[in-house]
């Protein structure tokens, strides 16, 4: 409740009219659309120094020349130069067909492994809570933890994993090298991802099946539904928007992936596993291409941007029906 | 606006008392002394350098404080704080590449004046240390560096298993020849070759040890080796910047085809991201009969208690068929322009550039590129590797050192690896492409490139 503690027909000899309203505001205090204002300035500010301005001058870097390892040659605006080379240039496409294999391959497994954890932690067993909290360990893992073990694990001559390969296939161990063959190496990404993330997954597919109403199976049951026609029928559909949604969020972060993928192969064996991500560091920090890779940068944030809202509305309208 | 004032007179009170309590920080910091920070790769000249970095605080009063970065983000990060114009590092040990970047975008001060009041003479320093870590043009009298750390490529072998009767025996009835370090690339394959797969004391071994590493400058460092030596020029030296029929001439392309071969025939498996410590890690557990590393590690490896002392020995970078030559390595140390302690940066070079100085600097592991030091005649046999030193000196070439150096090294690194680790196109083919690659970011600088 707010107190006036200034009656509004009070007159005060030889003070005009506007001059007494404006007191009268500054001592009623502020209005609550101003200190909502207040509230919600410093957060504004920040998001305008953090995120806006860097946006906008990231914009107008991709249209110059600037190299900052070159910084003393005058900064030339080159128009739409930085965007035609790189949408023409033959690598980059390369790069971006890299990317979208292991981003499909990766969410592909990711989907499929922790769709089939979440059906396997939705059932009551005995141990229950300690392989649920087995399964969730590795995301909770630092990237580079991940890559940096995952390396050793997969060292021709001492890691564990071509031991345990050649235990099965007879192949020796030190005679392949996972993350250092043409043919391997992509799938040693894909592999280590899925061990990482699939849990991610499960997560998501099991507050999906956790919200499917135990009157629905129980009705089917008294249809004399089977097993499997229940999962077809019932699980499947309703838990189609959670997969979805995992599905957006595992492609969103793939595309970008970096530092696992970084530590484990370095872009290599030569550019085979070299991610869009991997070049466009390359050409920001190593190179030091501040237009181009400012040009690159907003090419992915369009690309990404416009998937995911292609995608989010045809999840709207998996939902709706 | 009474409880405005109050607010100010707070904001006003606390900024105050934080300006008063950082004051008196910053005095109590005075107070304990000046101090410096040096930059550089964290290896073991590191240590040495640490070592020898006592002596001046015990002479001047200043201390020393060292920021040592792997050499994988070395030039990632020191190039990102240069860039940025950073006050981390007051002295900077920078890669030999950054010399042309640093001078022309001022990161370095530039010592000639320095250099002509304290009567520090380049004359005293070796020539190639000279052109390759100090003079930006090259081979002109602009200094920005003084030569800090002398190095290049050379190469290490089991001196051990070379001298075994049974091994000699096996390897002349074999190749008809005794079995010693090579003159040339076609021998270091033959013995590679030789070692590859063989069992010596219950344990499998491979035959070499090379670069491969793709992130940064591995590959590179290693392919130039083979590539020099074989007829690979950076550009035409009466035509600067011409490219064409040089980087990708018919001997470079046999080159590369060597150091392919090299790397298919003779390697340990899973050498497909190799540099210097995987290097250490493969000689030192006893896997490679020879390998490939940069002199800076070799007292390291003399007095490694496994395969140091007599079972260790040193050559210099095999000769091709087309020249001799080595990989230069090596940096200089700068004076960082943005640095609020130049003068006492200055001092520490000034006392750095002392004989005694760089003497005690070689004992203690570092390499000195003073003349009074290599060239003294108890220097050979100063250390084991000292003649190889010295002859590999005497023969190095450096990558470009150009501005650009960062897009030109990491194009070339992903071209040759492409080729050799990845078995993409052909040599031919891939300095085909970097000559393209080089062309584009020269035209990027404004230099004038001729295709003939």
């Amino acid at each position: 409740m707010t107190t006036i503690l200034q009656p509004d027909h009070v007159t005060i000899p030889g003070v005009s009219e506007p001059a007494k309203s404006r007191a009268t505001r500054r001592v009623r205090g502020l209005s609550d659309r101003a200190i909502a204002w207040l509230f919600v300035a410093p957060t504004i500010a920040l998001l305008l120094a953090i995120n806006i301005f860097p946006l906008v001058w990231m914009i107008r870097l991709s249209f110059t020349s600037l190299n900052l390892s070159m910084s003393y040659l005058p900064l030339r605006f080159v128009g739409l130069d930085n965007f035609t080379d790189i949408l023409t240039d033959e690598d980059v496409w390369f790069r971006l067909q890299t990317t979208a294999q292991f981003v499909i391959s990766s969410v592909a497994l990711q989907v499929v492994i922790g769709f089939g954890l979440a059906l396997l932690i939705n059932r009551q067993f005995r141990g229950h809570s300690f392989w649920t909290t087995m399964i969730l360990l590795p995301m909770m893992l630092s990237p580079a933890v991940v890559g940096n073990f995952w390396t050793l694990l997969f060292q021709p001559q001492i890691g564990p994993f071509n031991y345990l390969i050649s235990l099965f296939t007879g192949v020796p161990p030190s005679s392949f090298s996972m993350t250092g063959e043409v043919a391997l190496a992509p799938w040693t990404i894909v592999l280590v991802d899925t061990w990482m993330w699939a849990p991610y997954v499960m997560l998501i597919c099991l507050a999906g099946l956790r919200s499917i109403p135990d009157y629905i199976y129980e009705a089917a049951e008294v249809d004399r539904a089977s097993a499997w026609r229940q999962f077809w029928s019932i699980t499947l559909p309703m838990t189609v928007p959670f997969l979805m949604l995992a599905v957006l969020f595992r492609a969103i972060e793939n595309f970008k992936m970096f530092d696992m993928v970084n530590l484990l192969t370095s872009g290599g064996p030569g550019s085979t596993t070299e991610l869009v991500s991997i070049t466009l560091k390359r050409a920001a920090f190593e190179k030091w291409r501040t237009g181009y890779s400012s040009a690159l940068a907003i090419i992915l944030f369009v690309t990404v941007f416009g998937a995911a809202n292609i995608y989010v509305k045809v999840l709207n309208k998996v939902k709706q029906r | 606006m009474r409880r405005l004032k109050w607010l100010g007179g707070a904001v006003t009170s606390a900024v105050l008392g934080a300006a008063a309590l950082v004051a008196a920080g910053g005095g109590e910091a005075a107070a304990e002394g000046k101090q410096l920070t040096l930059c550089w790769a964290a290896w073991d000249p590191a240590n040495a350098l640490v070592e020898l970095g006592k002596d001046f605080t015990k002479q001047s009063g200043i201390e020393m404080k060292y920021e040592f970065v792997p050499w994988t983000s070395y030039a990632d990060r020191f190039l990102n704080e240069l860039n940025s114009h950073g006050k981390l590092c007051d002295l900077i040990i920078g890669d030999s590449q950054w010399i042309g970047g640093a001078a022309e975008n001022k990161w370095y001060v530039k010592l000639n004046d320095f250099f002509d009041k304290e009567k520090i003479s380049m004359d005293d320093f070796v020539q190639a240390t000279v052109v390759g870590y100090s003079q930006w043009p090259k081979n002109s009298p602009n200094y920005w560096a003084l030569p800090a750390m002398a190095d290049a490529v050379g190469w290490t072998y089991r001196k051990d298993w070379f001298s075994r009767p049974d091994i000699q025996s096996a390897f002349k009835a074999k190749y008809g020849r005794d079995l010693a370090p090579p003159k040339t690339f076609d021998e270091l394959k033959e013995i590679a070759a030789f070692f590859q797969g063989r069992e010596i004391d219950g344990k499998k071994v491979y035959g070499a040890y090379i670069f491969t590493e793709r992130g940064s400058e591995g590959i590179t460092m290693g392919v130039t080796n083979a590539l020099y030596n074989y007829g690979f020029n950076y550009e035409n030296p009466k035509k600067p910047y011409q490219m064409q029929g040089f980087v990708n001439s018919a001997d470079a392309a046999k080159g590369l085809e060597f150091y392919k071969e090299l790397y298919k025939c003779c390697t340990a498996p899973g050498l497909t991201n190799a540099y210097m410590q995987e290097g250490l890690d493969a000689f030192k557990s006893g896997q490679v009969a020879m390998q490939m590393n940069w002199f800076a590690f070799f007292p390291g490896l003399y007095k490694d208690p496994n395969v140091g002392g007599d079972k260790i020995g040193f050559f210099v970078n095999p000769a091709g068929p087309n020249g001799h030559f080595t990989q230069l390595g090596g940096q200089g140390i700068s004076v960082v322009a943005t640095s609020d302690h130049k003068e006492d940066a200055l001092a520490y070079i000034k006392w750095f550039a002392q004989p005694t100085v760089q003497q005690k600097w070689w004992q203690l592991g570092g390499y000195s590129a003073l003349k009074a030091v290599v060239n003294a005649p108890d220097f050979p046999a100063s250390a084991s590797f000292a003649p190889q030193f010295l002859e590999s000196m005497a023969i190095v070439k450096d990558f470009w050192a150009e501005p650009s150096y960062a897009q030109l090294l990491l194009d070339m690194q992903k071209r040759v690896h492409d080729y050799v680790v990845a078995d993409k196109g052909t040599a031919q083919q891939a300095l085909d492409l970097l000559v393209k690659d080089w062309t584009k970011v020269f035209k990027e600088q404004g230099k004038q490139v001729a295709s003939q």
